[in-house]
């Protein structure tokens, strides 16, 4: 049992670390310093950096791109991004839809979509949720009836993350409705632009939109956008679930927030309460760090179990539920540390050009919307309910 | 012993809830707060009408004379209505305050239009850099012949922007952090030496960051004296808060309650999961734990004295927790429902969440506790 990185790990980690420094866009580079969201375009540069860089496919296998990265190599670069603050993957391509291409879709799509999503020139948006299938995503009923050499799609689904922004659509659809369910359900790339999709916004309770109501009203999809078979759908989408479990806990990021955090209480910035007294406080800050250092340790005998080609059984739910548990923690202690600067609502100061006027310390205003907004991660991706009955049926066999 | 409501305090609670039911419904409430002003100055006649401004002030003034138990009854069903009109920061801190602290003259000059609902207040207190520590306070006034002059800046006002006079806490002698050498001042916000950055609050109130800059400013009260007057109106407001924060986790658990009745997955209402129900019973009980602290509260508070503060800590306390689990838990069980901006239910969210920043928080007061004890 041992953790440390070989001489080829830490020159890969200070090749890794040397990207962040130089090579992210310079918009992206000051708007992270400068504490500013993201724009879509950002996003697109800095994914297109890492493309320029042959880092986009952390995942993907070689032959269509990928890194060939090991598990510490993975783990090496999360940290190190986590480290530069660089936004996030958005993971609908790159590291949902890509994987059920190279592995159930036949020649021509992955000819037709990998390059376009490894280079970050398409985007996608995830369409498997609906109004009435939620945690229940079998029950799902948006429709796609054959005609000719078409399906004609009905429909709505629901929370689709950045649909707004999205070129293309991955689906689950219903295409039978006889024998059980999961059968009848099949996997569909959608074109947003086809007529008849319609994205109308949700609001979340941070005041932004950043999910979406995709309906689908006669639209017609050809049927070469079927990926593998008919009424197939549903094992792919769950195969892609078991096999994704890389960066799920978020343990890299949490590591860098609390890291920061730890920082600030050191030396509040102006307008930042004194914390370091407040002893209940201060066990927080320390329960919390002690769970996520359990949390490494899982997820590191996860990558390494894999690593020695185990796939991931049911017990990688441990990662979804304790991640997301933690980083809510981290929302709660940010939160608190804003002291009485959580109350503002000046979502205008994260926003280029609307730092006028600024409230500070400037990440105060921020940690209230973050904390209502990412209640949304025990929800989404299987609640945690969800994920707990997983263990108990699959893992504990009760 | 007897924890029924009187007469008086059913025929309030009555009247408040027919409002909210009637007047007050989520989505008027969502455009009122999304309004220029932010409430209705409507409703905020009807309130005089209905009395509730008059409620906590004595009857030589034209108030009902009303105590802490009557006031959290009213408290508990503006709660309930997640209201916005700004009757915590103007009745129950400025009001107050200028009961407990002003002169005889100043009481009837001032919380006459108060009661008739011509004048609003609001209480600037915290700066930036003190948190909640009401010693810690930097803002100075200087006195000159023409009277006295303030410089410094408070933060997070509420209901700043519609304040029509301004209390400000600031030292007339000593320093950061002693008790002695705080004085309360009445300033005019519409003066040059006052400058207002407003803003609405996340969720769905007003406030604003308040500078003065040599501000004409008039005493309220005796001078360096105000220290008690501050941290008994405190305590007060501390158990009218939590009397809100009670009317909103009671919504917020029976909305959850409602949604897992109606909202069915795997072919059932998804109330009939084990893990659920459960979950919904933890809610019910911190729910009850907590109206239990808050009576509690109110009973010790109305008796005045060391044990108020303590007990205004105690129940901060329990609101902190138990609305932190409620709030979190009605949002996981609405599942994606949950954060929308849509529903009412992530706006009850907001609210118990914010009441938790307000006045102390959970982590503040259970510091301050520990702190008392191994001081005694
Ligand atoms: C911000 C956000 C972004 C999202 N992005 C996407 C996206 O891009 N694409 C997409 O397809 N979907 C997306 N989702 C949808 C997400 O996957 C669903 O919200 C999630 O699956 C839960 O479904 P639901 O919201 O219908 O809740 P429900 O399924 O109605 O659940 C309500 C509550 O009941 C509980 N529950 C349900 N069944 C059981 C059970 N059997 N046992 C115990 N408890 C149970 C749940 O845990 C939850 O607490 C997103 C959601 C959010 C909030």
């Amino acid at each position: 049992m041992n953790i440390d990185l070989t001489d080829e790990e830490l020159a890969f980690r200070d090749e890794v670390r040397a990207f962040f420094q130089n090579e992210l866009p310079p918009q992206v580079k000051e708007k992270i310093q400068r504490g500013l969201r993201i724009s879509r375009e950002d996003q697109i540069a800095y994914q297109q950096a890492l493309y320029a860089k042959g880092w986009a496919g952390a995942n993907w296998p070689e032959e269509y791109g990928g890194t060939g990265w090991s598990a510490t190599q993975k783990y090496i670069f999360n940290n190190e991004a986590a480290a530069a603050r660089a936004p996030r993957i958005i993971p609908f391509g790159l590291t949902m839809v890509a994987p059920v291409i190279y592995t159930f879709g036949n020649e021509e799509q992955k000819q037709r979509f990998l390059p376009d999503i490894l280079a970050s020139k398409v985007w996608w948006c995830q369409g498997y949720s609906e109004p009435n299938a939620g945690s229940d995503l079998a029950g799902l009923k948006t429709r796609a009836v054959r005609d000719g050499d078409h399906y004609i799609v009905n429909g709505t689904k629901t929370w689709t993350t950045l649909g707004h922004y999205a070129d293309w659509i991955f689906c689950l659809v219903r295409t039978s409705d006889t024998g059980k369910k999961q059968e009848g359900i099949s996997f569909l790339l959608i074109d947003m632009n086809s007529p008849g999709v319609s994205v109308t916004p949700i609001i979340t309770l941070d005041g932004r939109r950043e999910v979406n109501e995709v309906n689908f009203d006669e639209v017609r999809v050809p049927v070469e956008n079927l990926v593998g078979e008919e009424g197939k759908g549903w094992t792919y989408a769950k195969v892609l679930l078991t096999h994704e479990r890389t960066n799920i806990a978020g343990v890299a990021t949490s590591k860098q927030r609390l890291e920061r955090l730890r920082n600030m209480l050191a030396e509040p910035p102006a307008g930042m309460p004194s914390l370091v007294d407040n002893s209940v406080y201060m066990a927080r800050v320390m329960e919390t760090e002690i769970e996520l250092k359990a949390l490494e340790f899982t997820e590191l005998r996860v990558l390494s179990a894999v690593a020695t080609g185990k796939a991931p059984g049911p017990e990688s739910s441990i990662l979804k539920i304790k991640g997301t548990e933690v980083q809510q923690m981290i929302d709660e202690l940010y939160l608190e540390a804003a002291g009485h600067y959580a109350l503002p609502f000046v979502p205008e100061q994260y926003e280029e050009g609307g730092e006028a006027n600024m409230i500070e310390p400037h990440f105060a205003p921020d940690t209230a919307p973050h904390y209502y907004n990412n209640r949304k991660v025990t929800i989404f991706g299987g609640t945690n309910e969800i994920q707990k009955n997983i263990i108990a049926k699959a893992v504990l066999e009760l | 012993m007897d924890f029924a409501l009187n007469d008086i305090q059913q025929m309030l609670q009555d009247s408040a809830a027919k409002f909210i039911q009637n007047d007050y419904d989520f989505e008027t409430r969502r455009r009122l707060s999304e309004s220029e002003l932010g409430y209705s100055e409507e409703n905020w006649k009807l309130f005089a009408e209905l009395g509730w401004l008059a409620l906590p002030f004595d009857e030589e003034y034209g108030g009902l004379g009303g105590n802490l138990t009557d006031l959290m009854v009213l408290q508990i069903e503006l709660g309930r209505g997640l209201v916005v009109e700004p009757f915590f920061s103007s009745v129950v801190l400025g009001g107050n305050l200028i009961q407990r602290h002003g002169s005889a003259s100043q009481r009837a000059e001032l919380l006459e239009p108060l009661i008739a609902g011509e004048l609003k207040l609001a209480f600037a207190y915290i700066e930036p850099q003190s948190h909640t520590s009401i010693t810690d306070i930097e803002t100075s006034a200087e006195r000159s012949e023409a009277g006295y002059r303030l410089t410094g800046h408070k933060a997070v006002v509420l209901g700043g922007p519609s304040a029509d006079l301004l209390l400000v806490a600031a030292r007339t002698s000593g320093k950061r952090g002693d008790r002695n050498g705080l004085s309360l001042f009445l300033v005019d916000p519409a003066q040059p030496g006052v400058t207002l950055k407003s803003y609405p609050t996340n969720d769905g109130f007003r406030a604003a960051d308040i500078h003065f800059d040599d501000a004409k400013a008039s005493l309220l009260g005796e001078v360096d004296s105000a220290h008690g007057a501050i941290q008994a109106t405190l305590d007060d407001a501390i158990v009218a808060l939590s009397a809100e924060a009670v009317g909103v986790m009671e919504k917020l658990l029976d909305a959850t309650v409602e949604f897992c009745k109606v909202r069915k997955q795997f072919g059932q209402p998804i109330g009939k999961f084990q893990v659920l129900q459960h979950r919904m019973a933890d809610m019910f009980m911190e729910c009850e734990q907590t109206r239990s602290m808050l009576y509690f509260g109110a009973i010790t508070a109305t008796a005045g004295g060391e044990e108020a503060s303590r007990a205004a800590s105690m129940l901060k306390v329990k609101v902190g927790s138990a609305g932190r689990l409620v709030g979190q838990q009605a949002v996981q069980l609405h599942g994606g429902m949950g954060v929308s901006d849509e529903l009412d239910v992530g706006h009850f969210f907001k609210r118990i969440t914010m009441i938790n920043t307000l006045l102390g928080s959970r982590d503040e007061h259970l510091q301050r506790l520990i702190g008392d004890a191994q001081v005694a």
